[in-house]
């Protein structure tokens, strides 16, 4: 009987060599006269083990890692196809603590199957969200996302259930569900591991979405700095179809769906929601006002749903276990659970499932381990480029939406990205600003200006000319951008900046004194 | 390398991508994908074709095409490599790493080594946050970068 050997084929574990090691084992293997099958399944999401490879035992799946090349005959010379042991050895890998205590219910399966096999979608409960939903009325569709509490897990937090049911409601020949893939965010990539771990969940999740709304036709805008998930999506994508799960009739029914893979191309303001359906329809990647919503006129002026990946991938579940099953989980106004993706500076980074809860001390310290280089943490951006800054001293915030922004923060896409102390936030304030001058879509003037002004504020400080006043410069031009802008880039820029320079201000003071006092 | 390619020849390439495109709603950025991995860049003779085609402004296909970083006026070097410039990878060392890549390359970001063989581009985020810094070479991942590895990846594509 052949063994089952899993070498993850996510990125994550491909930037670190996961091909070669599969290359690897099948060579040894078959060198041996061994019986092995390969899977290239997602990733675990335990990114420091990668290249993480499992071995089917009687006993479940047992893992190593990080794996490399040259650790290959020594697995194999020690056993680990039957699971024995092996100083890379890190046992059971559901045993694994960081695998352990979380609550998987979006990510349920990614890591487990492979993620092009319709056969183990439906073998591990996929499906079955979709079959439900075909056989309920649309408005109870729509009813059962919004009872979940479900929000949108792009930044914003919108309830999706009521942007679902403003659609529905919209009177159009066509209507779109477009799928925001755009995850510019550093820090974050829960949407690439799901697309390339379990691409099927959010198929399946945009079909619900689009039989709930009427929409017939979806868009799923990925950006080109993905070209793996872009590859495995478009796979995953042919085979629904093949599978009957996209077309003209989903699965039988009177409902029609299909789907696009569209890439983006390198703009990181494409991932606000009216930008990306300029970009979709082919035009500059401009920030459209609002009103008239996406809902009412999106794309092509038709009534649009979009929504980012986790949300559409957390549909699905929704579906099948029932609205009350989602919303037990979490604290607040925020259900269900979050994909905390932990990354930076930080000894066990990776994307960590969870009810919403937890504080950033007990994400960052506990489940994070403290930093990579074993120096103390001293600041933790939560939410990508656009979030803040947090100082040990916050730590006890709870992560929920409202917590973080009683805490002048946001959390965003749910990245957090560790700092150890030798991180300099002036540095990082003037690097806020000048990504946001880079990625303006210039339609506005307090981003596109103020960002420009704010990288030469801060190089004024940095040399201690004038900084008292420059500070003050700075803190008013934040203000202007805050609420002068038109969309989240120069709206929460300042969030990063004030962040570093409430928390942090020794980092603003002239550095001419420090070198001087020395 | 340096083979001069004919208008006539890149109306041609340029026509078949455009009908391929066709029946696509808003189809100006699949097509733009498109020229660029048919030629390795977007020849400025193709805007005005495009923008035929959709009736569109020369200028309208200019701006797009100019709006995103991914499009290019001029050919690439042979190799393309991306280095992560955001966050996270700034948190490793990310910084240290560019700077390590520009000196070896003797180019600044955006810069073609002048044998022609690598461009150094920056990008913002390849989704590699937690085995940072990361870079992208010529479409492929590489994570955990070190002086070591950076090294290695340099050594296989400036000859």
């Amino acid at each position: 009987m052949s063994t089952l050997v899993y070498v993850p084929r996510d990125s994550g574990a491909l930037a670190v060599g996961a091909d070669d090691v599969a290359a690897a084992i099948a060579r040894e293997a078959a060198k041996r006269k061994l019986d092995v099958t390969i899977i290239r399944n997602g990733t675990r999401g335990m990114s420091w083990l990668e290249p993480l490879v499992e071995v089917a035992t009687p006993h479940g799946r047992v893992a190593y890692g990080p794996v490399t090349v040259a650790d290959v005959v020594s697995l194999f010379d020690f056993g680990f196809l039957k699971g024995d042991w092996h100083r890379l050895g890190q046992g059971h890998t559901e045993q694994i603590p960081f695998f352990k205590t979380q609550t998987r219910l979006t990510f349920a399966r990614c890591g487990i199957t492979d993620p092009l096999s319709i056969a183990d979608y439906e073998a591990h409960g996929g499906l079955a969200g979709l079959h439900k939903a075909i056989a309920m009325p649309p408005a109870e569709i729509v009813a059962t996302v919004t009872e979940s509490g479900l929000r949108g897990r792009g930044g914003a937090g919108f309830p999706t259930g009521i942007k679902w049911k403003t659609t529905a409601e919209a009177k159009a020949p066509q209507k779109y569900i477009v799928c925001n893939a755009d995850e510019g965010d550093s820090g974050t990539f829960a949407d690439r591991m799901i697309m390339e771990g379990d691409p099927f969940v959010l198929i399946e999740g945009m079909a619900i979405a689009g039989i709930a709304t009427g929409s017939t036709k979806g868009y799923v805008y990925l950006r080109s700095e993905y070209p793996d998930a872009i590859a495995v999506m478009s796979e995953a994508v042919k085979l629904a179809r093949d599978f009957g799960m996209l077309g003209p009739k989903v699965f039988g029914s009177d409902y029609a769906f299909d789907m696009e893979i569209r890439s983006g191309a390198g703009a990181y303001v494409c991932g606000e929601e009216t930008s990306l359906l300029n970009s979709l329809e082919g035009k500059r990647g401009v920030v459209r006002a609002k009103p008239p919503l996406p809902a009412h006129q999106g794309f092509l002026a038709r009534p649009t749903v979009v929504n980012n990946v986790i949300s559409l991938a957390s549909v699905p579940i929704i579906l099948d276990k029932g609205a009350a099953f989602y919303r037990d989980f979490g604290m607040g106004r925020s259900r269900g659970t979050i994909p905390l993706q932990i990354a930076g500076n930080v000894k066990h980074g990776g994307l960590y499932e969870t009810a919403f809860g937890l504080t950033l001390g007990e994400i960052v310290d506990g489940i994070g381990g403290g930093t990579f280089t074993g120096r103390p943490v001293k600041a933790v951006q939560v939410g990508g480029p656009l979030g803040a800054y947090f100082p040990r001293a916050l730590f006890d915030t709870p992560f929920d939406y409202e917590a973080f922004a009683k805490a002048d923060g946001l959390i965003g896409h749910a990245g957090i990205v560790v700092f150890d102390d030798s991180a300099d936030m002036l540095k990082q304030a003037r690097f806020a600003m000048e990504f946001c001058a880079i990625e303006s879509c210039g339609k506005c003037t307090p981003c596109r200006i103020g960002a420009v002004r704010g990288v030469e504020v801060a190089d004024k400080i940095l040399h201690g000319e004038e900084p008292a006043k420059q500070i003050a410069l700075l803190t008013d031009l934040c203000n202007t951008m805050k609420f002068g802008s038109l969309c989240a880039l120069g709206g929460f820029t300042p969030y990063p900046v004030m962040s570093a320079l409430t928390h942090f201000p020794e980092d603003f003071q002239p550095r001419t004194f420090a070198v001087a006092a020395e | 390398m340096a083979v001069e390619l004919s208008a006539r020849e890149i109306g041609d390439r340029v026509g078949a991508i455009v009908d391929a495109c066709a029946s696509l709603e808003g189809p100006l950025l699949p097509i733009l994908h498109g020229v660029q991995a048919e030629f390795g860049f977007v020849p400025q003779t193709a805007l005005r074709l495009i923008a035929d085609r959709l009736n569109l402004s020369r200028a309208e296909v200019h701006g797009v095409m100019t709006f995103y970083h991914d499009f290019r006026e001029e050919p690439a070097g042979r190799h393309v490599l991306k280095l992560c410039r955001a966050e996270a990878c700034q948190s490793m060392g990310g910084d240290e790493i560019a700077e390590r890549a520009k000196a070896q390359l003797g180019v600044d970001w955006h810069g073609t080594t002048p044998n022609g063989a690598v461009t150094l581009e920056p990008v913002f985020c390849l989704g590699l946050c937690s085995c940072a810094p990361a870079a992208m070479v010529d479409g492929r991942v590489v994570g955990r970068l070190n002086d070591d590895r950076i090294d290695a990846v340099i050594e296989q594509v400036r000859a």
